[in-house]
């Protein structure tokens, strides 16, 4: 079978949806990155519960906490995008809405992640 | 696209669920509420970075009945699809796809999840000093 496709095809590896392995490969390259931010996120919010606005953000102003919440939420948001994207694919069957709903997921996480990341930013260089 | 009305094979409702189909399910739907949960997550930070009557607003809310159980919620739901996709990266090698091999993942994962979880908040809350 391979010998009727032509020999840039093959090394291109794009395959017939024309996009190759990307989107897999970026999906399951977040989910190794989440496996240890998720933890840590989680231990992280539960921790800052009942912190006032002053404590809260002179702890997430910490190097250290400002860099994983950066990578937190860069990954996670996106992962989420990814993952959306697919599950739009599998159940929105009229085409102007799938559209629609993957130009709005797309421009939604993109915002989220822009706005976490000026977000922390602020917290991180203003404290 | 189908626009007669055919008739359909039988749907979901008519099989009994098992283990497998009901973790697969699950961590599609915990997907999609973890996406949502990250823009809560934004929400939050965009109020701890706006400053003081903002933030006390955003406790408002998360300190209240729903909004801690939808904290816990979401803790539940991130772990479970964070365990359950480790079971997916398994897959995606070639491992364990044993019919045996995939109940005993499947119990694990739900095990594991519900430890897990458990630990984060014990540690969590013990670190923080709010329990």
């Amino acid at each position: 079978m391979s010998r009727l496709r032509h020999p840039w095809a093959v090394a291109r590896g794009l395959g017939s949806a024309k996009e190759g392995v990307a989107h897999w490969w970026a999906q399951r390259l977040s989910a190794g990155a989440l496996l240890f931010l998720v933890p840590w996120f989680v231990l992280t919010v539960v921790s800052m519960i009942g912190m006032d606005h002053a404590n809260a953000r002179a702890f997430l102003a910490q190097p250290l906490n400002a860099i994983l919440m950066l990578a937190f939420v860069l990954a996670v948001a996106w992962h989420a995008r990814l993952g959306l994207q697919v599950v739009i694919e599998d159940y929105i069957h009229a085409p102007w809405l799938e559209i629609a709903l993957q130009l709005l997921v797309k421009a939604a996480y993109a915002l989220a992640a822009l706005a976490s990341v000026v977000a922390i930013g602020r917290i991180a260089f203003t404290a | 696209m189908a626009t007669q009305s055919r008739p359909l094979s039988p749907h979901l409702q008519v099989y009994k669920p098992q283990l497998t189909s009901v973790m697969s399910i699950l961590h599609r739907i915990t997907g999609v509420v973890n996406a949502f949960g990250f823009l809560l997550v934004a929400v939050w930070l965009l109020a701890l970075a706006a400053g003081e009557p903002a933030y006390a607003a955003f406790l408002a809310c998360a300190a209240s009945l729903p909004g801690q159980l939808l904290l816990f919620a979401f803790s539940a739901s991130l772990v479970y699809h964070l365990l359950n996709g480790v079971r997916h990266l398994f897959w995606d090698a070639g491992c364990g796809f044993a019919i045996p091999q995939v109940y005993r993942s499947g119990y694990t994962v739900i095990v594991l999840a519900l430890l897990l979880t458990g630990l984060l908040w014990y540690l969590g809350l013990s670190v923080g000093g709010a329990a």
